[in-house]
């Protein structure tokens, strides 16, 4: 039995019609066709699935489409501002070379703005628990931590 | 020293923005119109007769549009031994063995009609244990085979070991095991297969081996009754490699077989579990080694055996050996070598290459018994890999013409940085560990070819398409590409296209592997690059009044160096060229294969134009009541040629060490009787941001003479040498060696225990 929504998704109301066993990634990628997000395992163990929901960073794979119901929903494709400039951190990642295969990259970049949006000067410590739970094979996190921090720097 | 336009800038990635953005297509990404989704039923028994296959209830599922077997489809098998058929009829020999397949409208229909196949099985006996499958009497898993060792004549030998034995002043002999392994890219395996009307295939692919995979397509297709049909091959972006797609696999087959009955396009993308329990890993190797050396310290002699589990089928893991020869005969000079190794068919999963190719593996065993040796020798073994370290002009004894190397300065920068001297055997529950690597640097002829092609145009405005047989898999090779290109023809990157991703228009090329792409794809787009701009001089100098050998690009202008006044646009050079009556056209091609050598009957050759060269160095702190390692510094020094972009070179150095740290010290597929318990990322321990220690890499430029712009390999380097630096590391600090990897805490305490006990004894 489909069940009506709505919610805000990248800034916009959307009224739509889910499946109650429909996750939100389910959602957004084979219903609404924002493949930013991405699946790395389905069961919340990698993390490169990560949106925003009401400011905290949440692995979408697990998330009930229909609690997103009232909810403010963010992902990779609603960090663009209006005109096309891309996020801080969009920017960071690219020119500190924090991607390579960029599969991990829209995850990380959510669960790090999280952060960012929470304090104002996250210490290293914090930038390494607000990602430690979205894997990476190709950086070592190495670049991802830096990126991260130049973003801090600027502020 | 020469001032480059792009050579040695960190040039950020030129597709990061759409990965940044979440708009790069993934495989996971793309969806074709009518597109069904395959999904594969896997055995349920590592060794079993199969004696029914019952697909009749999964046929009637409504929404399903194909089932196929091993018994409906044509008999094909692929592989390095081409012992593998897509789907398995009469045995399985493993648990990943592929016994239906099915294609329905979407993924949960799919995912249903499995569950529907009737499958009777006969259990056999398993042999998981390579030396089991080893013993005389063992069941042999392949019909018509007399043993479970492959035939695969592994076998070096240069100089006199024996004697070499005789004249040793001191000699060490130890046992030491690595894990299996798996490569655990972000994003799992899949493809698309369609076929046109007139039967022509185009498959949407992973694949680190276009040109080849290609080849193997187009055989398949010819045993399937498809004979002269065309195959395209088209690579979404990729979602990592490592080495995990450098064969094809039954599931691409089983998409193309599944398209093929079902007259539309497949989907088969793996989920997170297959991605663990289908596809092929590192093996696990025993290896029993043992080094020799004068009273001063110079290396006489290396002997290694080694065990390699093959797992139930042949991929190149089985060829692995081939570059374990590698380390074995050139890690440092060591005049007499004798190395034999066996692969063994188990009821396991089947082995493929991953990042380092058995380098890793025998890396850990010579480096742990080289700090073995220096000990015995009562030499710092700083000083005594210094004494013995590689040279440039030196010839190995496999007859590798080492070319330039700066591993004596790895080891110094790694001495440096850590502060050897004063924290080395202190014994404390702190201790510093090195390990050093050689790695082909220029290629390597695995096949008879180590070619790539490159075309290049230039349109009426100046912008310039590159099309390269070389791919993209997140290491940055486009990028690396059209800094090369951009240099050469003085333009700016940004006005560069880089195609890679297509056979229907890209040059031939063998794959993204043995760390070649910027060493051979890098030449290609040089020799190209070249040719051009000699065209484009050519056509400019008649508009200019000037000879071409005084003219030179910058910026997208072409000017003379005599008279700056006389300058051109290179659009406009173009559009002449091509308004012009009796018009041209401006188009280069260039193949560069180097100039290195197949290995001869007895393995000998020189395997690559240069070889890369590093040396890693770690301080760590063993807690002795826990048995937890906590790295405190990591120093990775690589001798790289050139860093045509250090930027993304340290991404590689980076990426590589803590690739080898989880190597080292956490990641385990663990196999009970030859099914996966780990199939998850929670229970294999992939190293988290948390986990990662400081680290450093050290770039150390050696300017080699055949580098595009002197630069070497890098891709694979990084992993090699990090878990025996650990080892060695961890017996500076707490005196146990662990000879086993991954050396995790419950080893350590055994190993602490043990020396307790012995020392009480004593």
């Amino acid at each position: 039995m489909k069940k009506e929504i709505v919610f805000i998704l990248n800034g916009e109301e959307v009224k739509v019609e889910v499946e109650p066993e429909w996750t939100l990634l389910y959602f957004l990628r084979e219903v609404y066709g924002l493949t930013g997000t991405k699946e790395g395992c389905g069961y919340g163990e990698c993390g490169a699935c990560t949106v925003i929901i009401n400011d905290k960073a949440i692995n979408s794979c697990l998330y009930p489409v229909l609690e997103v119901e009232g909810k403010n929903v963010t992902t990779i494709e609603g960090l663009l501002s209006k005109d096309g400039e891309l996020h801080p951190l969009q920017k960071a990642f690219i020119e500190e070379g924090a991607v390579q295969c960029g599969f991990c990259t829209p995850g990380m970049i959510m669960a790090a703005k999280a952060l960012l949006d929470e304090k104002e000067k996250p210490t290293e410590d914090d930038i390494k628990e607000s990602i430690a739970g979205n894997l990476c094979r190709c950086t070592g996190y190495v670049k991802i931590i830096d990126a991260i921090k130049t973003v801090v720097g600027g502020r | 020293m020469e001032e480059f336009l792009t050579i040695g800038k960190r040039i950020p990635k030129r597709d990061a923005p759409q990965k940044a953005t979440g708009s790069a297509i993934y495989i996971q990404d793309l969806k074709i119109p009518g597109m069904l989704y395959g999904k594969i039923l896997y055995s349920k028994y590592p060794h079993a007769k199969i004696l029914k296959i019952d697909t009749s209830r999964a046929e009637k599922l409504p929404g399903v549009k194909a089932v196929i077997t091993g018994s409906d489809t044509p008999t094909f098998k692929f592989g390095f031994f081409k012992d593998n058929p897509p789907l398995k009829t009469g045995k399985v020999l493993s648990m990943r063995d592929e016994l239906a397949a099915v294609a329905a409208i979407d993924p949960q229909i799919a995912e249903e009609a499995l569950e529907l196949i009737d499958v009777e099985y006969e259990e056999l006996p398993g042999i998981f244990d390579p030396l089991e499958a080893m013993k005389e009497g063992a069941p042999i898993l392949h019909e018509g085979l007399k043993s479970n060792i492959l035939k695969l004549p592994w076998r070096l030998i240069c100089g006199d070991v024996d004697a070499a034995k005789a004249d040793s002043a001191y000699i060490v002999e130890d046992t030491f095991s690595t894990q299996w392994v798996t490569h655990c890219c972000l994003g799992t395996s899949g493809c698309i297969a369609l076929f046109d009307m007139n039967n022509n295939l185009t498959i949407y692919s992973n694949t680190q081996i276009p040109s080849l995979a290609q080849r193997n397509y187009i055989d398949a297709l010819g045993v399937f009754g498809l004979k002269n049909k065309r195959v395209r091959v088209v690579q979404c972006v990729i979602g990592g490699g490592f080495g995990s797609k450098l064969d094809t696999y039954a599931y691409e087959y089983i998409a193309i077989l599944l398209a093929l009955k079902a007259r539309k396009p497949v989907k088969v993308v793996f989920s997170r579990e297959e991605e663990f329990f289908a596809t092929s890993p590192r093996q696990n190797t025993i290896t029993k080694i043992s080094h020799g050396c004068t009273k001063e310290g110079t290396l006489l002699f290396r002997e290694m055996e080694m065990i390699l589990d093959n797992g139930a089928y042949t991929s190149w893991g089985a060829t692995t050996p081939s570059v374990m020869m590698m380390p074995i005969s050139s890690l440092y000079k060591v005049p007499n070598i004798k190395y034999i190794a066996q692969c063994v068919y188990t009821n396991n999963t089947y082995s493929q290459a991953m990042r380092g190719y058995g380098n890793p593996q025998a890396t850990f065993a010579i480096e742990s018994s080289i700090e073995q040796l220096a000990e015995k020798a009562g030499i710092d073994s700083y000083e005594f890999r210094l004494k013995n370290a590689n040279e440039p002009g030196e010839i190995t004894p496999q007859n590798f013409k080492i070319t330039s190397c700066g591993m004596k300065e790895c080891i110094d920068a790694v001495v440096k940085k850590l502060d050897w001297q004063s924290k080395k055997g202190r014994h404390d529950g702190r201790g510093v560990g090195m390990a050093s690597l050689i790695h082909v640097g220029g290629g390597a002829r695995v096949y008879k070819s180590d070619g790539c092609g490159t075309m290049i145009k230039i349109d009426d405005y100046g912008k310039i398409d590159i099309f390269t047989g070389s791919s993209e898999i997140g290491q940055g090779s486009e990028t690396i590409i059209a800094q090369i290109v951009a240099e050469v023809l003085g333009v700016n990157v940004d006005d560069i296209n880089v195609i890679n991703n297509d056979t229907d228009v890209c040059p031939w090329d063998v794959g993204a592997h043995a760390s070649r792409t910027t060493f051979v794809a890098g030449n290609s787009a040089l020799g190209a690059a070249k040719k051009i701009k000699a065209q484009v001089l050519k056509i400019a100098s008649k508009s200019l009044g000037e000879s071409p050998e005084v003219l030179d690009i910058r910026s997208g202008v072409i000017f003379s160096t005599k008279d700056k006044e006389k300058s051109i646009s290179l659009g406009k050079v173009l559009r002449n060229a091509h308004y012009a009556s009796g018009g041209k056209m401006l188009m280069a091609e260039y193949f560069y294969d180097p100039a290195n050598e197949n290995f001869d009957k007895d393995f000998k050759g020189n395997l690559s134009v240069s070889y890369a060269y590093g040396t890693h160095g770690v301080e760590v702190e063993v807690d002795r009541e826990t048995g937890q390692v906590k790295v405190l510094k990591y120093i990775a020094a690589h001798d790289v040629g050139k860093a045509i972009n250090p930027m993304l070179l340290e991404g590689q150095i980076y990426g590589g060490g803590l690739m080898g740290l989880g190597y080292a010290l956490s990641e385990r597929m663990v196999f009970r009787d030859g099914r996966l318990m780990n199939a998850n990322f929670l229970d294999y321990k992939m190293l988290t941001a948390k986990d990662i220690p400081p680290v450093e890499a050290v770039i150390v430029e050696t300017d080699e003479k055949d580098g595009p712009f002197g630069a070497k390999g890098i891709g694979e380097p990084g992993l090699v040498p990090t878990a025996p630096a650990i080892a060695n590391a961890i017996y500076d600090a707490v005196g146990v060696r662990i000879k086993d990897l991954p050396i995790t805490p419950e080893k350590i305490l055994k190993a602490l225990k043990e020396k307790e006990k012995g020392e009480k004894k004593q």
